[in-house]
Parts: C-alpha cells; structure tokens; sequence
C-alpha cells in the first residue's frame, strides 16, 4: 500500500492538490474512469466482475489533513498562523513544518524555558503565542518566498517501527491507501470511491459528493483515536491498537445503521478477522454529510484506530490496516452477493 | 569539510550529559587533522592541543560543551510505555510529539505519547503538560521491549539538521553544538596564524547537568585564561530586548562579575581590529555556562564567555545564523594570535 | 527469604546495623559513630586515620594496584537547637534535609541522653508548616531547667527504634548505617590479598552537601570511587517518584541521581560482577537525591565513579526500612568487585 508516499505528501484542509494528484496517477494506473468536482473531490468509477446489478454502493475516505495557515509576517519575519481543522496545539511547538506550494521548510519555535516566569511556564502555550521562523531577517526577505493564505503541514518522515507505522497525517492517508488498494482489486460489483476534500473542517467535500452521486449505501473509511496509552483506564481507551478495525456506533454526526453495522460484524465472523468497537462516541466524520444528504442513505464508518490523532507524529498498527482492507472487501462482496436492504 | 557539513554532522550525531565518549571519540578525528595533540580525560572531555612558541608562552583554555540535554528511561509500565525524566533541563511543553531514539541493548525509536485532547479534563486544558504525564510509545510488545531497553536507557532527541532561508540553520543540540562548531573555525583559522600562546581546546562534558566536565577539566589543564564558547538567546518576538540578541550580527561579548573586564575588553578590540561584527551583553551573577566554573577553579582562572545567538534554546528546533558561527571562529583566532606573556599577567591587576 | 541458616548469617549483621542506629551522630557530630566503627575496623587495615573533616579512613596497602576508594557516609540528619523560650520549649533548624511533614509528634534525643518530643504550632488556613512553627519539648518548665540538660548549637537525632521482621528491619538513620554496616562487613571478610588498594572510608558531613567526600577525594586522589548509601524505592502505594526499585530485589547499582552520572565503565563492571555471582540486582535511576559519589566524582581531574545502593522506604523519617538480604547482595557484590583488577 502506498501509505509511505501518502503520509508524506502535504494536502491541508483547502489545499489537497499534491495528494489528489497522487491518487489519480496510481487511478490512471489502473485504468479506472475517474473526474473531479468543483470542490476538488475525486471520483473513481470501479466497475464489477458482474456487470449488471448495482447495489448503489460508495465507500469514501477523506484526503485531507488538519494543518496550519499564515495569517501575516511579523516585521521580524516570523510568521503567525492560524488553525486549520483539530489540529492539537500540544504538539505545535519544537517541530518542522513545509509551507506552501514550495514546500519552504520553517520551525516552530517557543520562548525559552530560561526566559519564561514561573507562571507562564505553568499554563498551556496556544497559537497566539507560536511563531514559525523559516530563518528570513525580516518581513521583506520573509514575504519573498512565503505569504499570508500559504498553508503549513508538519514535516515528518514516515518510518516503520516492526508492525506499527509512524508518520503524519495518518488521518486520514491511512484510509486513501486502504481505498486505493480496493480499487486495485477485482470485486463481484461495482462502486463509487470517493476522495473526499475538507473532511476536517466540517465535512464538506463529503456533503456535495453524496449530493451528485446519491449512494443508497455508503461506507467511509477513517482512522480514528486510539487512547490506549499510559495511565488511560480501560473503559476511556476508545480503540485500541493490534486489536482490528474499529466499527463506528455512534459519532456526533452519525448513527450507523443497524443494518450495515450488523452485516460489518457477519462479515469479520465469517472471515474470522479481529474488529473492535469504537468505544468513543464523540467528534464528526463525512459519514454525517453523506447520511443526510438528499433522501438519506444508509451510512457506516470502518475505521483504523491511531495514537496521537492530529498531531505531528501518529503511530497505527499494520494489521490493523490490512484488516480493514479485507474486511471491507468482505463487505462489498456481500453486498453484491444479498444487497443490503 | 565546511562549517555548515560540520555542524549537520555534528548536530545529528548524539551525545546525551554523561554519555558523550562516542560523539567525543568522533570529534577526536575531525579535531586531530587541526592541532598537535588530542586526549580524553576521566570523565570524558576532550582535549585538543595546539602547541605554542618561544619561552614560557600564555596557556589558553577555550571551553565548548559538546553534551546535549536528555532523558532516561526510569520504568516501564504495565502497558508497555516507559516513563523517564530528564538529563539537563526540558519545558515539557515542547516534548509532545517529539521523536527519540532509546539506546537501549539495541537502539530503538520511540515518539513521546499523550493523552488524547479528549480525555482531558476541563481543569487541565490550558494547563502546561507535566513530565510525569509524558511517556515513550515504541509501538514494541511489552516482553520485546523489557527486552531491548531496561531502566537507566538513555534517549536522545531526534531531529534532522535543517537548512532555511539565508545563513540559517535549525536543528536540534546546537545548545553547544554551535560553540564546538566554534573551535573546529578557530583551529583552521589558527592553522594558518603565527601564535605564540599554547592553545588547549576543550570539547567539555556534562555542562548541562551543572558544568561538571569544566570543574575537572579547567583543573588539568590549569591555564592562564579560559574562554567558554556557549549559546545565549536569539531574538524573538515576545521577548524583552535586554535579554536576546539579533541574529546574524556576531557573536556575544558577555561581561560581568563572572567575566574578567580584560579580558571582554580585548574580545571587542580584537574585534574592531579585523572588523568582524560582534555584540554585548549582561550577566550580574555566575553565567550559566562552563565559565561559571572556570573561574572559580585552582587559584582562580581569568574567564571570558563568547556566546552565539540562539532562537528557541532547549529545543529540538534551536535556530541560529552561521556567519555568526564564521565571525566567532575567526574572532578567537586573531584573540589567541595576538596574546602575549604580559597580557595575562596583567589580568592579576586589579 | 527464610532460608536455612539465613538466621544464623543475618545475625551479625543484624546486630551491627542495631548497635549503628542506636548511636546519635547528626552532621558535624559524628564521633560516636566514628568510634565504633573504629574499634571494629582497627583489626583490619594497614593504616588508620582521621582527617580535618572527621572522616575515618582504613587502608588496604597495594601500591601496584589501581586506588578505589569506598565512602559510606557516617553522619545522619538531626535538629539544632537555635534558641530556648522563656518556658522551655526549645526551637530549632534542620541539619541536613528535614522533610517537615513527619516531625510532629516525634520523639528525639540528644547526645547526653536528654529526649524530648517535637511539639507543632496550630497552622493558619491552607499554611505549610515552616520549621519556625515547630518545637522541642524536653519537659522542661523554665528555660533555666532547659539550660541544665541542653545547649544551644546542640544536635537531637530522631530516637533509636530498631525493629524487624524477618529480614526486615526498620529503624531510624538506616540511612547510612545501613551502608556503614556493609562496609564494615565487606571489611572484615576481604581475602587476603587485593589486586588494587582499596580505601574504606567513613565519611563525615554527607548530608550537608557531600562535604566529607569531597576533602577526603582530594587528599586521597583515586582512581575510581564507589558510594555505598541508601536509596529510595518506588515500591510502596503512590511513591513520592514512580521508580522501578523495590525492597527484596537485591541492592541497586546506581545509573544516576541528582549529583552524579555514574560512569559508564563502572556501571558495566558492577553490573557484570552480579552477573557472573548470580546475585539479583537492580538498576537504580534516581531523580532526585545525591550521594557522596557526587562530590568524589568532580575531585582534581575528575575520578570515574559509582555507587552501591540499598533499596530503603520512608528515608529521612524515624522509621526507614530496609531488607537485609538487599544488604547481603550487596555485600557479596561488593566483595566480587575487589577481587576484580581494576
């Protein structure tokens, strides 16, 4: 799976045009009809061994990555920045980032520990308080090569720890490679995939396509918080890594169908592949835009549990992905076989 | 070998307080093409020499810290997660997310973990994250970890050298990798002056832990002056003008209680001589540098405190100008070139 | 743990560590102890002497050999008497690190014998109580009757209270007559001859800032040094620092603490000296605290140093506790390293 390449690439919430054209490059591989919409969504085309029934099916996944945008240069040539999506601010400070379309590297930088009165050391640094240095002497040299609306993502190489994957924006390019590798198989029927654009900012890709393509059965590939880390009690721990793919309950945006959440778990017995529970039951997906779209559609999220979601470096578990891949291929070849309704 | 491929070797390579002698045996190499004689001594520091001329000729110490600050390993937990604590002095804010390298019975990578924004309680957000919160995910089971890296493991921070805009350089231990950068200027300046001072460059240890290698190596040596070359706080904005200097303007004269006058004031004639840039600063008690322990060792030696600009100290992202790197090398050099007996008799005056 | 014969070889020791604790011998003042350690030790050295500082130094002549030089500190924390009211309480300031949380109600003692009990004023809302807030009360009704029994500039310790179970054993000042009491033992069960020579020394004033240490360092001017001291566990319910160390889980070959970053050579040798005598140990990272290997380390030229710790709960309060096959393990280490050529 191209997960290395994916997590690399920068697309920020807006600004999805470097992964969007790595997607469409490895479509044009596989010789799949594939078109793009006013947003910037991908559509792929995947036809099915059996050509005449069509269950209506989409399956999307987002593209996008929270990120950081300038919002000015300072005099001193530092920049200051604003939030784009949950990106979580604890992770901001002592990191590399790459900013625009040339990818300019920069630094996130905070004041001394020296400098710093025992009060400011005690509360939370927030973005009003960072800056990235990219090292220019002042606001001219600075504004040479970078501007105001120029967006910034972390500059993390993406490294593989035994079984588990280091690297950012595994939310969601873990998802983009899950999708590309179905797309890169033959199933009984066809189906609509879908690289969503602006996910993190409050699903909006997600909305417009569910419009044009009018699924009646929707699935989204996601990867979500893993909590099982140090001192979090097992009952807070949401999903857990090594122990498979997460099926969504409930989010905020969604309750998955019965229906669909059941035929998720027959799917797993029969193909005796691990699943888990997302055990949290908070924060959005595109599953909320596409449920609601039109008449409605029947909508669930599988997803690839993640340790330190948002943030600089994310670490998944391998299998967990593969999972994912296989089980969902287990779904479309059940949904073509009985349907779903 | 130029100064900016030498400082990218040198800034990657790791040298934790305490554990320095692979970094040292390394910088042994790349010093020993440049002066006489190379040594180590108990603890560590490294020594290189460079022989004077003529009778009775001025001993000079220069002084960098090559160690960077660290963590260790203190336990595992039950989940298979290491708690640590720090070797030299961290904002623990700056440590979510940060990738580390474990040198374990094998070394091993590690990212420093958290707990999800959303399982933080109301009271804690806005509040700075503690160490004792943080913890070292591996991604590695349990039994392979216990394995691969027991307690007292030390992790060294991971960053990659990073080249920006201009003379610009970020990256992480540069807190002092810059300052033995320094030395490596100065002895090829020196190599090709005539000086008549016997030089001994130090690449200190444990600077970071409370100026432990400068205690025992300024008493080997016993000089007749010594000059620490550290890092002091680049400009940023946010900060107070007294306490940070501009990048890219020269290096830091400090002066001060800590500081011999005479020895500050010949830096800056020196300095207005060859016309190289530099700029002052002011410290009213013990510095925090390896001078603080110069000058209190034997009988006492003379110390001077030659400081680099440095933006986001104690970080893995530290940022600094490398003219000023060039303008302190050359700085040293013609300071050495130029002293003589009676200078540094001098410095008993008072 | 209940081994047969264990009773039979914890018994000396044992009996040491009680004579060590019962003695009085705050920082400063440590006389007592450095007296019965000197008539166990005088059978044993080449050489014996003190110094300025009060330390006790025992040779053991080789000079072919490599120069080690063992330090356990003698000294313990204790009060001073700094003045006495009218009604005869007396107040005080800490000699060495007093942890104020566990002084009320305490009972101590003075050198000639006097005990008093430590009495705390009532504290304002949400006050942490400053030594200035409490006292001694020596059942003194005056101060003149105060005058008949103590002095100002006088040191109380916490009151002996020597108590096991088992092989634990719990009393006041384990820290250092715990360490003490190895080094003696370790002492007076050398072979005999040693491949290196090897100063046993007793030190003075280590809770004050490692002071003892640091003179002797400098006159003696070894090669390599070790510590042998006590250490905090991480084994009782939510310790003060979360540390993988525990009673009964043989003595710690110290990584590092507050005032030293043990050597890595020496850290190696010791660690492959238990290895090769099978004696279960355990690797000992200390946040906070020191030891005299802190100032010996920094000595002249630097000497490459490590230190021997005993695992000890509740350091620093009338009740330490430490287990004595901890002190067994280390004995035998310790022993295995001096027949080592350094």
């Amino acid at each position: 799976m191209f997960l290395k390449e994916l997590s690399e690439r920068h697309g920020v919430s807006g600004d999805e045009t470097k992964v969007r054209n790595f997607v469409r490059e490895k479509l044009l591989e596989m010789g799949i009809k594939h078109f793009t919409d006013s947003m910037g969504n991908l559509f792929a085309l995947k036809e099915g061994q059996r050509k005449n029934e069509d269950p209506g099916l989409m399956i999307t996944a987002h593209m996008d990555e929270v990120g950081l945008m300038v919002s000015s240069v300072e005099k001193s040539g530092h920049l200051r920045f604003y939030k784009v999506g949950g990106i979580d601010e604890r992770s901001l400070i002592s990191k590399p980032v790459r900013i625009g379309k040339e990818g300019i590297p920069g630094v996130i930088g905070s004041k001394a520990i020296h400098l710093q009165k025992k009060g400011e050391r005690e509360k939370a640094l927030t973005v009003d308080e960072l800056y990235i240095d990219i090292g220019a002497k002042n606001k001219e040299e600075a504004e040479k090569v970078v501007k105001p609306g120029d967006f910034v993502s972390f500059d993390t190489k993406a490294e593989i720890w035994g079984n588990v994957f280091k690297g950012k924006a595994l939310d969601n390019r873990a998802g983009c490679a899950a999708l590309l590798e179905l797309l890169s198989r033959k199933h009984d029927c066809g189906f609509t995939a879908v690289f969503t654009v602006q996910e993190e900012i409050g699903m909006r890709g997600a909305k417009v396509a569910a419009y044009r393509v009018n699924p009646r059965i929707a699935l989204v590939i996601e990867t979500t918080a893993a909590a099982d880390v140090a001192e979090v009690k097992e009952h807070d721990t949401a999903t857990v890594l090594g122990k498979g793919p997460a099926f969504t309950l409930k989010d905020d945006s969604v309750i998955t169908h019965p229906r669909l959440l059941e035929r998720l778990i027959e799917v797993a017995e029969e193909e005796k592949r691990p699943y888990q529970f997302r055990r949290f039951l908070g924060n959005f997906t595109d599953a909320g835009a596409i449920s609601q779209a039109r008449g409605g559609t029947m909508t669930g999220v599988i997803s690839t549990p993640c340790r330190y979601l948002h943030s600089s470096a994310s670490l998944i578990n391998l299998d967990d992905l593969r999972n994912l891949v296989e089980i969902t291929g287990g779904f479309i070849r059940s949904v073509a076989g009985k349907g779903l309704v | 070998m130029n100064l900016h491929s030498f400082l990218q070797e040198i800034s990657q390579k790791d040298g934790v307080s305490g554990y320095e002698d692979a970094l040292g045996s390394f910088l042994a190499g790349a010093f020993s093409p440049l002066v006489d004689e190379v040594k180590k001594d108990n603890l560590g520091n490294c020594f290189f020499y460079k022989r004077g001329r003529g009778e009775d000729p001025p001993r000079v110490m220069l002084c960098a810290h090559m160690d960077e600050i660290g963590l260790m390993v203190t336990m595992m937990d039950e989940k298979g997660f290491l708690k640590f604590t720090s070797l030299g002095g961290f904002d623990p804010r700056t440590l979510p997310g940060q990738e580390v390298t474990l040198y374990g019975r094998e070394p091993v990578y590690g990212l420093i973990g958290f707990k999800p924004a959303h399982l933080q309680k109301e009271k804690e957000k806005g509040k700075a994250v503690k160490m004792e919160d943080l913890f070292i995910d591996t991604g590695l089971p349990k039994e392979e970890l216990r394995e691969k890296v027991p307690v007292g493991t030390v992790a060294a921070i991971r960053r990659n050298f990073l080249s920006l805009q201009g003379e610009c350089r970020a990256g992480k231990a540069l807190d002092d990798r810059a300052g033995v950068a320094v030395l490596w200027q100065c002895a090829t300046e020196l190599a090709r002056l005539r000086h008549r001072a016997e030089v001994f460059m130090v690449a200190s240890v444990q600077e970071e832990v409370g100026t432990r290698g400068a205690v025992v190596s300024t008493f080997g040596i016993a000089p007749d002056l010594g000059i620490a070359i550290d890092v002091c706080h680049g400009s940023f904005p946010g900060a107070a003008e007294h306490e940070v200097s501009p990048l890219g303007k020269g290096p830091v004269i400090t002066y001060g209680p800590n500081i011999h006058p005479r020895i500050a004031e010949k830096l800056h004639e020196t300095a207005r001589e060859y016309q190289l840039p530099v700029q002052k600063d002011f410290s009213p008690g013990p510095t925090g540098t390896d001078a603080r322990a110069i000058q209190v060792s034997l009988e006492g030696v003379p110390a001077g405190l030659l400081s680099i600009p440095l933006r986001y100290m104690h970080t893995s992202v530290e940022l600094l100008d490398l003219e000023d790197i060039r303008s302190a090398g050359r700085l040293l050099a013609y300071f050495i070139a130029d002293l003589s007996r009676s200078f540094v008799e001098g410095l008993s005056c008072f | 743990m209940l081994e047969r014969g264990w009773f039979n070889k914890m018994t000396e020791l044992l009996k040491l560590v009680e004579d060590l604790t019962g003695l009085s011998g705050p920082s400063g003042s440590e006389e007592k102890i450095r007296s019965f350690i000197r008539k166990e030790a005088e059978a044993y050295g080449d050489e014996l002497f003190v110094d300025a500082l009060g330390n006790l130094i025992v040779v053991k002549r080789n000079p072919d050999g490599k120069k080690i030089l063992l330090a356990a500190h003698m000294d313990e924390i204790g009060l001073m008497v700094t003045f006495i009211e009218e009604n005869g309480f007396l107040r005080f300031s800490p000699v060495g690190g007093v942890n104020n949380e566990i002084l009320s109600g305490t009972k101590v003692i003075f050198d000639n014998g006097t005990a008093g009990i430590i009495g705390r004023e009532k504290l304002k809302e949400k006050e942490t109580a400053g030594i200035n807030r409490f006292y001694i009360d020596i059942g003194a009704k005056s101060k003149d009757e105060a005058l008949e029994r103590v002095k100002i500039g006088e040191t109380a310790t916490f009151y002996p209270s020597f108590h096991h179970m088992g092989p634990r054993v719990t009393a006041k000042s384990l820290d250092n007559r715990a360490g003490c009491a190895l080094l003696l033992q370790v002492l007076k069960n050398l072979p005999a001859s040693l491949p290196n020579e090897v100063y046993f020394v007793f030190t003075a004033q280590e809770e004050v800032g490692l002071r003892g240490a640091r003179t002797v360092s400098y006159r003696l001017n070894p090669d390599y040094a070790l510590a042998v001291d006590v250490t905090r566990t991480g084994d009782t319910p939510e310790p003060e620092f979360k540390m993988d160390l525990a009673l009964g889980k043989g003595p710690a070959i110290k990584i590092k603490d507050s005032s030293v970053i043990c050597h890595p050579t020496v850290v190696q040798r010791m660690i492959r000296a238990a290895e090769r005598i099978n004696v279960p140990f355990q690797l000992e990272v200390l946040e906070r605290g020191g030891t005299d290997a802190g100032s010996i380390h920094l000595s002249r030229e630097g000497v490459p140093s490590g230190a021997l710790s005993i695992p000890c709960r509740y350091i620093h309060t009338p009740g330490e506790m430490v287990d004595l096959n901890d002190i067994e393990g280390g004995f035998s280490l310790l022993v295995e390293l001096l027949k080592d050529k350094w």
